[in-house]
């Protein structure tokens, strides 16, 4: 039986947000000055071990990025937290923040140290106006403690834009402008914010810091499975009992979460469908229900971990209008910077509404099978790359519901 | 308080201008082109570039909305979950339709993609402030609070 372990998520709950007192009663900012008794080197030693990957979606070894920031001469550096969640169906990262700011400003404080940074942004999205107050309350409260020492944290508000989940794009905003994302190299390490070193990490990435640091690289490489341990919040959505979260260990296969943690199919129908890791997520077949979430595990089949939304479909859903809502997405929110996704979106939404309206054939498919294998090598950031996804893997696994679109 | 003020108060902060513009916003509700036209004149960039930073972000326009912005969301766990008859309440019971404005300036209906509320779906948002598993039926009581 799939349970849930609580890391990022261990003290919702338990403390009040707006009390720094509740979080230092459970041991918060400890691992902060434990942090600081550390040399540099060891302590992004001791982050690399834990082998803990970014929870944003790219999966990237979190002390190896560190580690290049650190190395890096400059005269400024700095942290930022992309609080940008806005793929659909997912809202971990406001649990934490909503629930537990402090562990998310450790996070960043003991990010600040390890790479040089005295100055962190929280570029919190604009859907989350609400947050703001939490997290500048959190932040005062931290500095009339003198806890930050001389690291600052400033938060920022993203305005309505998908794409700034992406991390040059989102260091665009913070710097006044479009949210376009750059040319990489260099990456943000080396070039960032102000073209200064810069590591972005996502909210869920910086809240696993601090128990990292409590409990050692060791414990927490042993949790889930090794190549990309710890645990993973998922949220869940659609046709499914349990429309809520749930915080497991990365071992834990897709069937458990839908079915166990998940309650299974609501109203006693049949399960159809599973899109993991938000819209820009593969949808996965019943065949492929045994596969642990972790993010290799998720690779191998074709799928993505993404940002841990769990959307679930039943029997009686239409998947290739789903997938059209979703082509509608990609169009809109794509930035118009490169031309493989601003024409390739706009292309996609148009033959799948082609084809949902009965007005398709097998060759329009073809087309979009095409168009979209192009996409995901020939755009310039994730969102252009991964859009075709839904498409391509509905295409893959459910391709009798296209063919009973055709009149 | 006058835009002019408002953005006074980011000069110093570096990439204030999209800060500058959510403050613009609460207070007035849209920016002005003239309010976008003096950003770039205090910010230090080509009034291009600033209006192509405010019509980037769906958050602003550059037109007069209605006081309370609802905005729906139609992403993917909100579409399986009846967005769509919310939408059709919604333009019944304002008589406008999605990216109008009523003519006593009191409601704009926009659309938008996720909100991060998918808890409990559908979701809409007036003025920010969410509200969860609406119903057509609940619209009525919903919309009361700020008429």
């Amino acid at each position: 039986m799939a349970k849930e372990m609580r890391i990022v998520l261990r003290n919702y709950g338990k403390i009040n947000p707006f009390k720094i007192d509740d979080y230092l009663a459970q041991g918060g900012y400890e691992s902060l000055k434990k942090a600081r008794s550390m040399d540099r080197e060891v302590l992004i030693d001791e982050v690399k071990k834990s082998n803990l990957r970014g929870r944003g979606g790219a999966g990237f070894n979190c002390g190896q990025k560190w580690s290049f920031a650190c190395r890096a001469q400059a005269d400024d550096k700095f942290v930022v937290c992309n609080a940008d969640e806005g793929e659909p169906g997912t809202y971990k990262d406001r649990l934490i923040m909503e629930n537990d700011p402090h562990s998310l400003l450790e996070g960043m404080a003991i990010c600040g140290y390890a790479i040089g940074a005295r100055k962190g942004y929280i570029y919190c999205r604009g859907e989350y106006p609400f947050l703001v107050d939490t997290l500048n309350s959190a932040i005062q409260q931290a500095k009339d403690r003198g806890i930050f020492e001389d690291f600052d944290v400033e938060v920022r508000s993203g305005a309505g834009a998908y794409v700034c989940g992406e991390e040059t794009a989102l260091i665009e905003s913070i710097e006044g402008k479009r949210g376009e994302p750059r040319f990489k190299p260099p990456y943000p390490p080396a070039e960032g914010l102000w073209q200064k070193p810069t590591i972005v990490n996502n909210v869920e990435t910086f809240a696993n810091i601090p128990v990292i640091l409590e409990k050692g690289a060791a414990w927490y490489a042993a949790i889930g499975v090794p190549s990309y341990p710890g645990t993973k919040v998922f949220t869940l959505t659609g046709d499914v009992n349990n429309k809520t979260f749930f915080e497991v260990p990365t071992n834990t296969t897709i069937r458990e979460v839908v079915f166990q943690l998940g309650g299974g199919i609501a109203g006693g129908k049949r399960f159809k469908a599973v899109q993991i890791g938000g819209t820009s997520g593969a949808f996965i077949p019943e065949s492929q229900l045994d596969t642990p979430v972790g993010f290799d595990n998720m690779s191998a089949i074709g799928a993505t971990l993404g940002s841990g939304a769990v959307f679930v479909l039943d029997e009686t859903r239409d998947i290739v209008d789903i997938t059209t809502r979703i082509a509608k997405f990609f169009e809109h929110e794509s930035c118009g910077k490169c031309t493989p996704c601003r024409e390739g979106t706009a292309r996609i939404h148009e033959l799948m509404e082609k084809v949902n309206s009965g007005r398709g054939n097998q060759r329009d498919v073809a087309l979009l099978q095409k168009l979209g294998r192009v996409m995901s090598t020939a755009c310039l950031c994730g969102l252009g790359q991964a859009a075709p996804a839904p498409v391509l893997t509905t295409i893959q696994h459910f391709s009798a519901d296209y063919q009973a679109k055709f009149v | 308080m006058d835009y002019k003020d408002i953005i006074a108060g980011y000069t110093n902060k570096p990439g204030g201008l999209i800060e500058a513009f959510h403050a613009i916003n609460r207070e007035m509700g849209y920016v002005p082109v003239e309010a976008v036209a003096e950003a770039a004149k205090v910010f230090r960039v080509p009034a291009s570039e600033a209006y192509g930073v405010v019509t980037f972000y769906s958050m602003f326009t550059v037109a007069p909305r209605g006081k309370n912005v609802i905005r729906i969301c139609e992403s993917a766990p909100c579409h399986v979950a009846g967005a769509a008859e919310v939408v059709t309440e919604l333009e019944r019971e304002l008589s406008i339709k999605m990216g109008e404005n009523t003519s006593d300036g009191k409601f704009a209906l926009e659309f938008t993609e996720c909100v991060g509320q998918c808890q409990a779906t559908p979701v809409i948002t007036i003025n920010g402030k969410p509200f969860t598993d609406v119903s057509p039926a609940k619209i009525r009581s919903i919309l009361a609070e700020f008429k």
